[in-house]
This record gives C-alpha cells, sequence and structure tokens, in this order.
C-alpha cells in the first residue's frame, strides 16, 4: 500500500505542490519587500541615525560643555574642548565626533542635560575622503538646523515615557 | 589620650581633639564642608551632625571635643536624619546646574548630596541670587553658589594673615565677598579654590577648559623658590592644564603659592621655541637638532682652539635641575672650562672659598614654626618664599618675635618686633650693631678684628633689642634672603650674620634665589669647587667677572641674561661682543636673536625628569608630566650628546636616573650646612651721600616662565618699572610723581616713570629689576642719578 501511495505522490509531484503552496501564499500575501531608495521603512522617535546639536528657538546653541557626553561615551567618539565665551557662558570650542569609533548606541543623548546633542533619524550619508568621518561642531550644528522640526517632534514624542 | 566610641569602633583621640579629628584618624567618614584641619572650628555648616549618647540633641562633630568613653553615632537614625535634613537646607538657595558649574565632578557638595541629598527638590521658592564680585586675575567667582562655610575668609585670616574676605548680612543674606570691591592679592590667595567645596571660587586661568574626570594627575616640584613645594600637575592630551598642591607636612602643608600654581601659563608663551635654530651670515634658520649640535659643537671648539678655553663662560639657571647642571658643568670642565656659574645676580664673591659649600638651613623648614627669635636680613620672605612666611607667620603669632632689616619696607604677613628699613650701607651697618650688641651680651663672642671693625658703630636701643632677642629662647635663626645675596656687600652681612648666629647659638640659613640654588653648588656648578664641593684647583671666573672680562663664547642654560644677571647693561653688552653665544632656551626672544649664534630649545622642569634640592638639603625627583612641545628636549637630553659630539668620553647615560646616581654616589652625605670660618670683612663700608637703587626682583619676575605667566602679569603683585620714591624725598628733590626720569648708573641708563612709594627709605630709589625697562640698567643695589627726562 505505502508503495502506492508513494508511486503516486512522486508521479503527481506531491511534494512539489506542498513546497509551492508556500510560495503561492507569499505570492499572493500583501508583499513587505519595500523599494528603497523609492520607498522607505517608518522610523521609531527613538531611531538613533546621525548625530546633531540643536539650538534653542532664539539661535543660541544648547551645548553648555558640561562633557558628560564625552565621559559617557564607551567608544570614546567625543571630543570636547571648551572655554569662556566672551559673555561669560561656558561654550566649547571644538565637539567632535568621529563616526568610525560611534557605536550609535545613544548614551550621549541620554546623558544631555540639555538635549543639545541628540540622535536623528538621519541615516543615508557617505563620506568620500579621509577626515569626512569627523563630525565637527559646525556640522552637528548645521544638521540639528536642517531637522529641527523633526527633532522637536520625536523628542515631544517620546518625552511620556522619559 | 581617651578612648571614644565612633560607631561601635573603641578609637583613641588627643585631649581636646574634636569628635571629627578622631573619626578622620580612625578611617570614618563624617560629611563637612566648613571643617578643614588646618583652619579654626567655624562650625557653621552643621554638615557633621551625629549623635552623642546622652546628647539631648545631635552635635556637630567639628567643635564637639571628646571626653573619654564617649559613644557617637555617625550613621544612626538621629544622626542620618539630621544631615540629610543639613543637606536639604543647604540645597535650597544652592543652584541645581552642575554641568555648567566648574566644580562639577570635584564638588564637595555634589558628593555629598549624593550621599546625602533627595533626589528631588521640595523646595518650589525662588532661589537667592548673588552678584558676583571680580577678586583678580587669578580666581572665578559665582557667589551664588556659595554656601557660607567661610573657608575662604578663615584661610585669609588664620593662613595668608591678611583678611581679604569676609562676610557681610545675616542669614540668606549674608555674603562673601572682599570689603570695598577689593581683589584679593595675597601671594597665596589660589588656595582659598582648592579650599571652597562648592563651586563658587574656581580657577580663572583654568575656566571652563576641562573636567576633573579627563585630567591625569602627575607629581611634581615647584620650580620657583628654594621651599620645593610638591605639587600635582593636572594633564590632559600633553598639556597641563592647573596645578594643585600635593600635601607634604614637612615641606608646604596642603598648600602652595600662586606663583607655583599660576606659572605653568607661561609653558604655552607664544615666543616659545620649537625647534633648534643657528645663525648663519646673520640670519636665523630652523635647523634638524643633529645639524644644530654639530654646529654648537664645532663653533665651542673652534673658539676654544683660537682663544683657549678660558675666554668661555657658562651661565645656568638656579632653576635648571641637578642632572642638567651637573651635565653642563662636567661637559664644560671637559673641555678644560673653568668659567662656571649660576650665582647670576649675586655681585659680591669676596671670600667665597670659605663660605658653606651647601648654604641652605641646616634646620627642617617645618622647624621654623617652633622659632622663638628670627632676624631676617635682607628678605622679602612673603614674596620670596610665601610658604616660608606662612611657617614664620606661625611662629610669630606662638609669640616669637621677628625682626627684620631691609633696604625697603616690607610688609610681612605676621607681626614683627623691629622692621629697619635703611639704604644697603646701613643695613650693614644696623647688623654690624646687632654684631656688636651681641658681643657685649655673650661672654667670650669675640672674633679677629672683629673690635676694629665695629669701633665707629653705635649700639642703639633696636640693635640691643634684637641682640637680647636672639639670645632668648631655644629655637633661633638668623636668615638672609634674596636681596642680601643680591647686596653689594653680601660677603660682609654673611660674616656678620654668621658671627651673630654663632654666638647666639641661633641657626643660620641662606634663602637662595631659584629653586636649586643648593643643587647646583652640589652638581659643582660653581668655578671655584666641583661636584659636592670639592675645590678646584684652578678657580673659574665668577658670573659677574664673566660678563665685565668680555669673554669670546657664552653658553647659557635657561638664563635670560637682560634679565637674569646682576648687571644687565654689562651682560647685554658682553653677549653683544662675543663671538659665539649658546643659548640652550625654551623660548625665542628678540635679544637672543641680536646676539646669540644658536639657539638650542629645552624642555621645562614640568616637561622633563630631573632633580631639585631644597634649602633643608631634600633631594626631590620627578618626572617629566608632559612632553616638551616641538622638537625641545630636556636639557640633560642636549648637554648629554653635546658631550658626545665634542668628543668627551663618559656621556653614554640611557636615563636621568643615572645621572643622579652618579651625583648621589659622588656627594654621600654632604648635607646643607652653613658653618663657616670667621673672616673679617675689611670694611663695613661709609655711607654714600647721593641716591642708591634697590632693586629687588618682583614676586613675578623672578624667572622666565614666570615671566610669561599672562594671569600673574594681570595681578597687583606684577609691579610696573619705574623709580620708586618715598613722596617726602621726591618732593624734595623735585621729583612729581608720573613724570619721567633718566636714571644712570654708569654708562647704563633707562627712562622711568616717578612713582610714588612710602616703602623706600630716605636717600634711595626703588628701580625694581629682571623687569621690561630695567634691562638696560646696572646693579640693582648700587648708587644711581636720577634726572629730569
Amino acid at each position: 500500500m505505502n508503495a502506492i501511495v508513494r508511486y503516486f505522490k512522486s508521479l503527481l509531484l506531491w511534494e512539489l505542490l506542498v513546497g509551492l503552496r508556500l510560495t503561492g501564499r507569499y505570492f499572493f500575501a500583501k508583499k513587505i519587500t519595500i523599494q528603497y531608495p523609492d520607498e522607505k521603512t517608518p522610523l521609531s522617535p527613538r531611531f538613533r541615525g546621525l548625530h546633531a546639536l540643536r539650538r534653542y528657538p532664539n539661535g543660541e546653541e544648547r551645548c553648555i560643555a558640561c562633557k558628560l557626553c564625552e565621559a559617557v561615551c564607551p567608544a570614546l567618539a567625543i571630543t570636547i574642548e571648551s572655554e569662556q565665551r566672551a559673555d561669560g557662558t561656558r561654550r566649547t570650542t571644538r565637539y567632535d565626533i568621529d563616526l568610525f569609533k560611534c557605536i550609535f548606541c545613544g548614551f550621549c543623548e541620554e546623558s544631555c542635560p540639555v538635549d543639545s546633542i541628540v540622535e536623528t533619524r538621519m541615516f543615508e550619508y557617505h563620506f568620500e575622503k579621509r577626515g569626512e568621518n569627523i563630525l565637527t561642531k559646525d556640522k552637528l550644528l548645521a544638521i540639528g538646523d536642517k531637522f529641527e522640526t523633526q527633532i522637536a517632534a520625536d523628542r515631544a514624542e517620546d518625552a511620556r515615557y522619559r | 589620650m581617651v578612648t571614644i566610641e565612633i560607631d561601635g569602633k573603641k578609637v583613641q583621640a588627643r585631649d581636646g581633639a574634636m569628635v571629627i579629628e578622631a573619626a578622620d584618624e580612625a578611617g570614618i567618614y563624617i560629611p563637612r564642608f566648613c571643617y578643614h584641619k588646618k583652619l579654626s572650628v567655624a562650625a557653621n555648616c552643621r554638615m557633621c551632625l551625629v549623635e552623642v549618647e546622652k546628647a539631648r540633641k545631635p552635635l556637630p562633630a567639628c567643635a564637639t571635643p571628646v571626653t573619654e568613653g564617649m559613644k557617637v553615632a555617625t550613621r544612626s537614625p538621629v544622626a542620618l536624619m539630621a544631615q540629610k535634613g543639613v543637606m536639604e537646607f543647604l540645597l535650597i538657595n544652592h543652584p541645581l546646574d552642575c554641568p555648567i558649574c566648574d566644580q562639577g565632578g570635584e564638588c564637595e557638595l555634589q558628593d555629598v548630596a549624593m550621599g546625602y541629598g533627595r533626589s528631588e527638590s521640595r523646595y518650589g521658592e525662588d532661589k537667592r541670587v548673588v552678584k558676583d564680585k571680580n577678586i583678580g586675575p587669578l580666581i572665578a567667582t559665582e557667589m551664588t553658589r556659595c554656601i557660607h562655610c567661610t573657608r575662604c575668609v578663615r584661610f585669609g585670616q588664620e593662613i595668608a594673615g591678611i583678611r581679604e574676605m569676609g562676610a557681610t548680612g545675616r542669614g540668606e543674606h549674608t555674603q562673601i565677598g572682599t570689603y570695598i570691591e577689593r581683589s584679593v592679592d595675597s601671594e597665596m590667595s589660589g588656595n582659598i579654590i582648592d579650599l571652597c567645596p562648592v563651586g563658587a571660587l574656581t580657577s580663572k586661568p583654568f575656566r571652563f577648559s576641562a573636567r576633573a574626570w579627563e585630567m591625569q594627575q602627575r607629581d611634581g616640584i615647584a620650580g620657583h623658590d628654594c621651599v620645593g613645594s610638591n605639587i600635582h600637575l593636572h594633564v590632559r592630551r600633553g598639556k597641563v592644564l592647573r596645578v594643585a598642591p600635593r600635601d607634604n607636612e614637612s615641606i608646604n602643608e596642603c598648600w602652595i603659592s600662586d606663583r607655583d600654581r599660576f606659572s605653568y601659563e607661561g609653558l604655552y608663551s607664544d615666543d616659545r621655541l620649537n625647534a633648534p635654530m643657528i645663525k648663519e651670515n646673520g640670519i636665523w634658520r630652523a635647523v634638524d637638532w643633529e645639524t644644530a649640535l654639530t654646529f654648537t659643537a664645532n663653533g665651542l671648539k673652534k673658539v676654544v682652539k683660537t682663544h683657549g678655553a678660558q675666554q668661555v663662560g657658562v651661565l645656568a639657571s638656579p632653576n635648571a635641575t641637578l642632572e642638567e647642571l651637573f651635565l653642563l658643568q662636567k661637559w664644560a670642565r671637559g673641555l678644560g672650562i673653568t668659567n662656571i656659574d649660576h650665582r647670576l645676580r649675586q655681585m659680591d664673591f669676596t671670600g667665597q672659598e670659605d663660605s658653606p659649600i651647601l648654604p641652605g638651613m641646616p634646620a627642617a623648614i617645618a622647624a621654623l614654626e617652633t622659632a622663638d627669635a628670627v632676624l631676617l636680613v635682607g628678605s622679602n620672605i612673603r614674596k620670596e618664599q610665601p610658604i616660608l612666611a606662612h611657617r614664620l607667620r606661625k611662629a610669630a603669632l606662638r609669640g616669637a618675635r621677628v625682626s627684620a632689616i631691609n633696604a625697603m619696607e616690607y610688609h610681612y604677613p605676621f607681626p614683627t618686633q623691629h622692621c629697619v628699613n635703611i639704604h644697603p650701607i646701613g643695613m650693614v651697618h644696623v647688623l654690624a650693631g646687632v654684631a656688636k650688641a651681641v658681643a657685649k651680651l655673650v661672654k667670650g663672642a669675640d672674633a679677629e678684628g672683629f673690635d676694629a671693625l665695629v669701633k665707629e658703630i653705635k649700639v642703639d636701643e633696636t640693635a640691643r633689642e634684637i641682640a637680647e632677642n636672639l639670645l632668648q629662647g631655644e629655637r633661633k635663626f638668623v636668615l638672609l634672603g634674596a636681596p642680601a645675596v643680591a647686596h653689594p656687600a653680601y660677603s660682609t652681612l654673611l660674616q656678620l650674620a654668621n658671627f651673630i648666629a654663632t654666638h647666639t647659638g641661633a641657626q643660620f640659613g641662606v634663602l637662595l634665589e631659584g629653586a636649586n640654588g643648593i643643587g647646583a653648588r652640589m652638581a659643582g656648578a660653581i668655578p671655584h669647587r666641583g661636584v659636592a664641593g670639592k675645590m678646584m684647583e684652578k678657580a673659574g671666573l665668577d658670573a659677574m667677572t664673566m660678563m665685565s672680562a668680555r669673554l669670546k663664547a657664552y653658553v647659557l642654560l635657561g638664563v635670560e641674561p637682560e634679565f637674569d644677571c646682576a648687571h644687565p647693561g654689562n651682560a647685554t653688552g658682553a653677549m653683544t661682543e662675543a663671538e659665539f653665544v649658546i643659548a640652550l632656551t625654551a623660548y625665542r626672544t628678540p635679544h637672543f636673536d641680536n646676539y646669540a649664534s644658536v639657539m638650542l630649545p629645552i624642555a621645562q622642569s614640568m616637561e622633563s625628569s630631573g632633580t631639585y634640592i631644597n634649602l633643608e638639603g631634600e633631594w626631590q625627583s620627578f618626572q617629566g608630566a608632559v612632553a616638551p612641545p616641538g622638537e625641545a628636549r630636556p636639557a640633560w637630553k642636549i648637554l648629554r650628546v653635546l658631550g658626545d659630539s665634542c668628543g668627551l668620553s663618559g656621556f653614554d647615560y640611557m636615563a636621568a636616573d643615572e645621572v643622579l646616581a652618579e651625583i648621589r654616589a659622588a656627594s654621600f652625605a654632604v648635607t646643607p650646612s652653613t658653618t663657616m670660618a670667621w673672616r673679617c670683612p675689611e670694611t663695613l663700608g661709609l655711607p654714600q651721600a647721593q641716591l642708591t637703587r634697590v632693586g629687588d626682583v618682583p614676586i613675578y619676575a623672578v624667572d622666565a616662565l614666570v615671566r610669561r605667566a599672562a594671569s600673574l602679569q594681570r595681578t597687583k603683585d606684577a609691579i610696573v618699572v619705574g623709580a620708586y620714591l618715598h613722596p617726602v624725598f621726591a618732593k624734595r628733590s623735585n621729583l612729581v610723581e608720573g613724570n619721567n626720569v633718566t636714571a644712570r648708573q654708569g654708562e647704563a641708563k633707562a627712562v622711568l616713570p616717578v612713582i610714588y612709594d612710602e616703602r623706600v627709605p630716605e636717600a634711595c630709589v626703588y628701580i625694581p629689576a629682571a623687569l621690561n625697562g630695567a634691562e638696560t640698567l646696572g646693579f640693582a643695589y648700587g648708587s644711581v642719578e636720577l634726572t629730569p627726562a
């Protein structure tokens, strides 16, 4: 009896049909492939992408050079130099993030007492020359300025879980 | 001794000790803000409240004396509740913005708040805000952060000796500040930065530049006075960012002077020399080390060959390390050069052969505290060795009788009995008067020719009292300072002081200029003695004669002749006329550009390993805290290679330790001693009718590094060059304040503004040495003419 069943199964390509059932199920199911870069996946407000330094609405940079991010950074990617600005406030003269070292853990963001250093949703970037991996203070502030609306919205959304 | 119990642990405590002292000794921590081991007890922060058995309420541990059988609980519910309560009250008015505070990370309040504070504030009212005060270029203030511990106030009163800060108002309205908006000018003021438990008083030059956790702490020895204060250098990324004291009870306790604290700024001066440079056909060119050293060796050998080794003069700064000075003299003497000296500001070398090998202080520095009587001869001890002045202050407050004989009035931070301020020749006469009084009072106090010498001298009341003071009590000191060493009759002062010390049983000491005056003598950087004081067969020329003899070549180790030499005008002349000048220097100056032939960049003491011997004979070795900038190298390495390239043997050292070991082996058992034979001075000199210059070196002009420390140069102690005259005398001589006068010392002259100064005695004009504007003048002590310019 078993021999007859096996004969018909192999004759009618039964196992092939079983396999094709899975194929068929996925063929008709809703597709999850994203046509990157035309299409993009949704990102969490907590997404940890490229860094940015934020400003206050009046244009003043938030960073007060407390150096907590530098201290907490497990990859030692952040280098800060600071001094007293002419108006007497504590400010950075240098704020470098080495993206080759950074592991995007988000500790810097976590430690910042003034929500200055943040990680944005930006993850599409590349380097062409040696040295471009260093995000300087100017670049960071420029990124912050560019994405401020998004950054602020993300912080607002996440605020209730903090 | 009494036995008490703290947290169930039996602890032995001194009678009359406070509970907190006993706890500290037993290693039991009690939180505190106002208590400091070196200051009086104020008990105003209340943070150290502890529970004492049978006491109704918690008691402050810093103000509760121990009693036999006392039982103290520092962590009981009652004690903790009290401590947490105090913490909450302290934080009511303290801003909670640690991230922008410079003290963040090293703040006592922050630390204690972590242990005793609440996680959230219950206080919702407005916080107190206090206006910041400008208290000078060294200390930054943020008075809102002040918790009124009054450590800074007590420091001024008790340690620095000048009450500069105080508390005004009461309760919440208390404000700490200076009286009438003055700056804090004490030469020890920087210590209040360390004392302040919060971020109210912080270092201004360091402000906002780094965090405590980023910096590494390296040990060092301060290199500006003969005390050799122990310091910590705080280093980040190869740069010294600040200096803090390192506790050493026998030397500097827990204090350092502002000069030691802020001089590091000079390391990063713009004129720092970063590469070896040689001058060819009048044009300066930066070259590599090999070229520079070959050029140096060839140039020097050429001078030795054509003019002879006696035509070369070697001058070293007394701030150079023992190893550098040793190699310098080994190299020079290996080439047959005998003219080697470090006594740059001295002008009287009479009897140098008989003078002690290491004229420091035979007693320990700490022994100054126990002094019963002290005689200072030509010493502005407060500005020259602030740490020693503090020791003397402790002695004076205990009742020691301190007298001083100076060429101008110096303000000491301690009460004095007699301060004689008289023109330089007068100083010798007054000291001779004291010596004569001693001879009268002590039986058998006599020396060959002494009676004849002091025959004309009248013993007045002052001289007699000074002598009597020195005869009473157990521990007595006669101390000579830098103005005495630069005095035209230094040898006479030395002999008279020695006479007085010998016959009164006092300790006799010379407070030499520079960090390593003793070390320089130990290393043999002196014309008539070799390593460890071995007499040389043929003595070379002393520093002053080297200049007036106009030699053909000079070697300068860390010396800026126009500022560091006894006769700057003469020194500059000698350098300019010389054929070949080798400058081992950390800085490139226009003067060197003008007369040097080669400039070799050297490391400063903070950047090189070395050893200093302080005035009590303590050998203190240190390692370089940071690397020297650019191509600069430690001078001992340069001298080692120079020795090799001049074809000398015995220069194959691999480390500074090996050099040190060689000196140690040679100088075994040579310790500072001021025992010296009596050699009767020929004359005491006659008062000159004309005007005399009095010219000590201001506190912030003592060496090249300090002269470049920007913040120190903005303080009130960084005085401007000028002709300082007593107003009465000036008006009589028709010299008006602000007008320019030409000061002439022989051929040397300079145009200076007249400044009134009541500290200057009659017939004297104070023209400070080692300042820009005085580099064309002559001897610091000598006759001078003033004519309206």
